[in-house]
């Protein structure tokens, strides 16, 4: 019975049995060390670099009573970087679990399948074309990364039914097509425009403050609360339409309404960072096997979207003195790494 | 109060159905019901419509015209959650996920039977143990089930069936891809079941074992019901050469008595025609 329970989980039931759930001690303990570890790393984020901080002094910092240069440094230099660091990685892996488990497929994730090219090629269309900037070009962002998903989505439907496969090979097809469409864009753009894009080519966090932060933060406020209730109905998907179906599940209306909040977390955040890739991949591959359950690792695939994103934000700061490279350098380096072990371990039990 | 001399009508029927898949029409107009507490089969040739009526009745379908009615009311209209306490599906296209052992699999027939704040009950760990005692998987609760026969992975999916407790269970071809000896043991599940109050209906390819095992048979052709009832009642040679187009003859099942399809051979056609 011990065995079953470390497995399967221990119940715990509250309030005469109105209140149960069961917990797995391998997922939480995994969670809480990610938890450990994104907050240590949050930390190094706010405490070092140039003018280095000792933790104590960042926290009288971060409540107003420090003095004032580090005060300005910790709070408006440092910790919108780390908010947005963290709160884009939570929502990357959060979205990589749910289109990973939506097309049964580690490679369905947002990053592979287009939409954040898409969202890139939306923001290149108003700095190159239309001929503005700022918040427009978010805007452009946002608009481009959901008529990319939709158009893939519709691909990929076949009578009616996702096919994550499909999704897979229409998505690489539309991303290789967005990504020359954006090397055209930008063939054709002035040298200016052509500054101010480049911002948008790959994921950075550099010089982020609260002003950038804070759609990231009305975002995640509204789409977080509603991703980690998206477990029940991921659990049921992955088991087939027709058994999800069978078990009470509405299955087209909680695909739309998965399939746009992953497409809308994905879209805040290249809006705040721009395209970071391969975090959306990694992370939930990574807290699977941290978790070891079969469960779609929700929570715990979020804690290592923030933590690979900080770690790498730390890294790619530090890496080449004098010059800080965009976060997306290190997810980039990261995650390629990553999908060459992927496919070759795939290949070799000959899945892919 | 309901008048007493009006048939009653069993809690699962279609009225009137036409089916269809975007412009291929399967059926038309097939009135269809699914006596209470019995063993429903459905045969027919491939491609006949067997699997349509069955996604129909588990309201996977949505009828184009004509309406499936459960306990009086359309299918179609009932919360999702309240119909799948009352009527599971064990169908052909599940997939378990990489790595789910044997009980999480099992559990997961919970799902109608949960809440956001009531997520494991104790009426769902003892429906779950149940559901594995009765399908014989309790050994292999904490194997992974990508490492089990074919024979053993059906009996989860059975289990997960189980596990959500509804009276009426729906199987679609529960045997397909199984050799005779886990056939026999998916079916004899089957036979348990009903014995213990279920209503099952079960699409099945094998006649001799529809004739065995089910106290009701619905024969269907092209989309349309050629014949229904007992099998002892209506499987003779005819039909079964109106429905699958082959000779035979019918004699009786040394075994149970039931009826018993033996094909024509091969010389004996020649010889015939």
């Amino acid at each position: 019975m011990s065995e079953l329970a470390a497995i399967h989980g221990r119940p715990i039931r509250l309030a005469g049995g109105r209140v149960s759930t069961r917990i797995q001690p391998r997922p939480l303990i995994a969670c809480g060390l990610l938890a450990l570890a994104t907050l240590a790393v949050a930390v190094v984020g706010v405490a070092t670099g140039d003018f280095p901080v000792s933790p104590g002094a960042v926290l009288s910092a971060l409540v107003g009573q420090g003095d004032p240069g580090t005060t300005f440094i910790v709070q408006e230099l440092r910790l919108p970087r780390v908010v947005c660091a963290l709160l884009c990685g939570f929502a990357l892996g959060i979205s990589g679990t749910v289109f990973q488990t939506l097309t049964r497929n580690p490679l369905g994730s947002p990053d592979i399948v287009g939409f954040q090219q898409g969202a890139v090629t939306g923001a290149l269309v108003v700095i190159t074309v239309l001929e503005s900037g700022g918040t427009d070009a978010s805007l452009g962002a946002l608009v481009g990364g959901m008529i990319t998903a939709a158009a893939v989505y519709v691909l990929a439907l076949k009578d009616r039914r996702l096919s994550g496969f499909r999704l897979v090979l229409v998505g690489i097809a539309i991303s290789a097509l967005m990504l020359s469409l954006n090397d055209y864009l930008l063939s054709r753009a002035r040298i200016e425009d052509a500054q101010e894009a480049t911002r948008w080519l790959l994921g950075s966090l550099n010089g982020r403050t609260w002003e950038d932060a804070t759609p990231l933060l009305i975002g995640c406020a509204l789409l977080l609360p509603a991703s980690l209730c998206v477990g029940p109905a991921l659990r049921m998907l992955e088991l087939g339409d027709d058994s999800a179906a069978g078990l009470g599940l509405r299955v087209e209306r909680a695909r739309v309404g998965l399939v746009a909040l992953a497409v809308a977390l994905v879209a805040v955040t290249t809006t705040a960072i721009g395209p970071v890739a391969f975090v959306a991949l990694t992370a939930p591959q990574i807290a699977r096997r941290l978790t070891r359950s079969a469960q779609p690792p929700v929570l715990a695939a979020a804690l290592t979207g923030a933590l690979i994103v900080q770690a790498s934000d730390i890294v790619a700061q530090r890496l080449v003195p004098s010059t800080p490279l965009p976060v997306g350098v290190m997810t980039g380096a990261l995650g390629g790494i990553y999908l060459i072990w992927l496919l070759g371990t795939e290949w070799r039990s000959g899945r892919a | 109060m309901e008048i007493r001399t009006r048939m009653t009508r069993p809690p699962l029927h279609a009225d009137g159905v036409t089916l269809a898949y975007d412009k291929r029409v399967v059926a038309e107009g097939l009135d269809v019901e699914i006596p209470d507490r019995g063993f429903t089969a459905i045969v027919g040739p491939n491609a006949c419509g067997k699997s349509t009526l069955l996604r129909a009745l588990a309201r996977m379908l949505k009828p184009r015209e004509g309406t499936v009615l459960l306990d009086g009311k359309v299918i179609g209209e009932l919360p999702s959650k309240q119909v799948a306490r009352r009527l599971g599906l064990l169908s052909q296209t599940s997939t378990a996920p990489d790595g789910i052992t044997v009980v999480d699999l099992v559990a997961r027939g919970r799902h109608p039977h949960q809440s956001l704040l009531r997520q494991w009950s104790r009426d769902d760990e003892r429906a779950v143990q149940a559901a594995m005692a009765a399908t014989r998987v309790d050994d292999l609760a904490l194997r992974p089930v990508d490492e089990l026969s074919g024979g053993q992975r059906q009996r989860v999916w059975l289990a997960m069936a189980l596990a959500q407790e509804t009276q009426l269970l729906l199987l679609d071809e529960p045997t397909t891809f199984l050799d005779i000896q886990h056939q026999i043991e998916v079916l004899d599940m089957c036979a348990e079941l009903h014995e213990q109050g279920r209503t099952l209906v079960a699409v099945l390819h094998d006649l001799n074992q529809a004739c065995r095992y089910a106290d009701h048979l619905i024969a269907l052709r092209e989309g349309s019901v050629v014949a229904r009832g007992a099998p002892s009642e209506v499987v003779d040679a005819d039909l079964v050469e109106q429905v699958f187009g082959v000779r035979c003859r019918v004699m009786p099942d040394p075994e149970t008595g039931t009826p018993m399809i033996v094909p024509a051979a091969r010389k004996a056609i020649a010889v015939r025609v």
